[in-house]
C-alpha cells in the first residue's frame, strides 16, 4: 500500500480553477424529467412539471428544484483553464479533477461522494443558461474501513446568464 | 405557522433499490458502476450495488422544500454522505429546528434506514415562504 497518494504536484494545485463549463439552456423537460425521477414513484409538484401552476408562485415561471443539474449529460462548453489540461472521456473516471489539471492522477479505483456543502443564490429556471466555475480544494487522507482513503474537495460556483450567483458548492470526494 | 426549536419536520420517505437508482442515473448521468451493478458494489465494499449520495441529497431537498412552502427559501445545507443506502433499505428524510433567528430557521437534517441509523447527517438553514 502506498504511504500517501497525494503528491507534490496534488498539493501545489490547490486552489486551481480548472474549468469553466456552460450549460445549454435550462428546458421544461429538463427540469420534470429531473422532478419525476426525484420524487419518484409518487408525483412530483406541479411547480416543478405544469408551466401554469408555476406561473402562479413567487418566481413566476418554471424553476427548478434546487439541487437540479443542468450539466449532467452535456454543456454547450467546456473549457479547461490550464495548459496541459485534458478532459476525459469518461466523466466517472476518479482521476477527472487531477487530469484537469495536466497531473498524474493517484489511479485509486474506486471513488465515493462523501459529502457536500452548498449555499443556494437564484433558483434556476426554464431558458436559463448557467455557468460553473471549477477550482480545487485541498487533499487530505486517513485509514479507513477500506484502506487508505483520499479526501479532495471540488469548489464550484455556479451563475446565471445576468451574473446573479445560483449556488456555491463544496464536494468531497473520497478515492480508495 | 410559528416555529420552535425542537420543532419536527414532516418526513419524506422512500423505500430504495435499482427502480430508484435508475431513474435518477438517467437524469444525472450517473451510470457508475457501484450503483448499477451487485458485483462493482461489492468490489467496492460495500456488500452490493448502492445508491447515490446525490440521491440522498435531493430526497433531504424535497423534504425540505415541502415544509417550507413553494415561496419559501433553502438557503444552505450540507451532508456527508456516511453510511452506503443499499437495496431495500426504507430511506427517510427527516429534520429538527435547532434555532430561530429572525426569519432564518437552522436545522438538523438527515436521512436514515429503516432501523434508524443515519446514512447522510447534517445541517441546512431556510426561510419559510410567506
Amino acid at each position: 500500500m502506498a504511504d500517501s497518494n497525494i503528491s507534490e504536484a496534488m498539493k501545489a494545485a490547490v486552489g486551481t480553477e480548472t474549468s469553466r463549463s456552460t450549460s445549454y439552456p435550462i428546458s421544461e423537460s429538463d427540469i420534470r424529467k429531473w422532478a419525476m425521477a426525484v420524487y419518484w414513484p409518487e408525483k412530483a409538484p406541479a411547480v416543478f412539471t405544469d408551466p401554469a401552476a408555476a406561473s402562479k408562485t413567487v418566481h413566476g415561471r418554471l424553476v427548478a428544484p434546487e439541487e437540479f443539474n443542468p450539466f449532467a449529460w452535456s454543456a454547450a462548453s467546456n473549457e479547461l483553464l490550464l495548459k496541459g489540461g485534458a478532459s476525459s472521456r469518461d466523466g466517472n473516471n476518479p482521476d477527472n479533477s487531477e487530469l484537469a489539471l495536466g497531473i498524474p492522477g493517484p489511479g485509486l479505483k474506486f471513488m465515493l461522494n462523501g459529502g457536500m456543502i452548498c449555499e443556494y443564490g437564484v433558483r434556476m429556471g426554464v431558458g436559463d443558461v448557467i455557468t460553473s466555475t471549477n477550482s480545487i480544494g485541498e487533499y487530505s487522507e486517513r485509514e479507513g474501513r477500506l484502506g487508505l482513503m483520499l479526501f479532495s474537495r471540488g469548489v464550484s460556483t455556479w451563475v446565471n446568464q445576468n451574473g446573479e450567483m445560483v449556488k456555491r458548492t463544496s464536494s468531497t470526494l473520497i478515492r480508495y | 405557522m410559528t416555529v420552535k426549536v425542537g420543532d419536527e419536520l414532516p418526513t419524506f420517505t422512500r423505500e430504495t433499490g435499482f427502480a430508484n437508482w435508475n431513474r435518477y442515473a438517467a437524469v444525472n448521468d450517473e451510470f457508475v458502476p457501484i450503483h448499477m451493478d451487485d458485483a462493482a458494489g461489492e468490489a467496492a465494499g460495500n456488500g452490493g450495488a448502492f445508491g447515490m449520495g446525490n440521491l440522498q441529497w435531493a430526497y433531504l431537498h424535497n423534504m425540505l422544500r415541502s415544509w417550507v412552502g413553494e415561496n419559501g427559501e433553502i438557503l444552505s445545507i450540507e451532508v456527508q454522505f456516511r453510511s452506503p443506502n443499499v437495496k431495500g433499505q426504507t430511506v427517510t428524510a427527516k429534520g429538527v429546528v435547532t434555532a430561530v433567528d429572525g426569519d432564518v430557521i437552522s436545522l438538523d437534517v438527515w436521512t436514515e434506514q429503516q432501523e434508524g441509523t443515519k446514512l447522510a447527517p447534517g445541517s441546512a438553514k431556510v426561510k419559510m415562504g410567506k
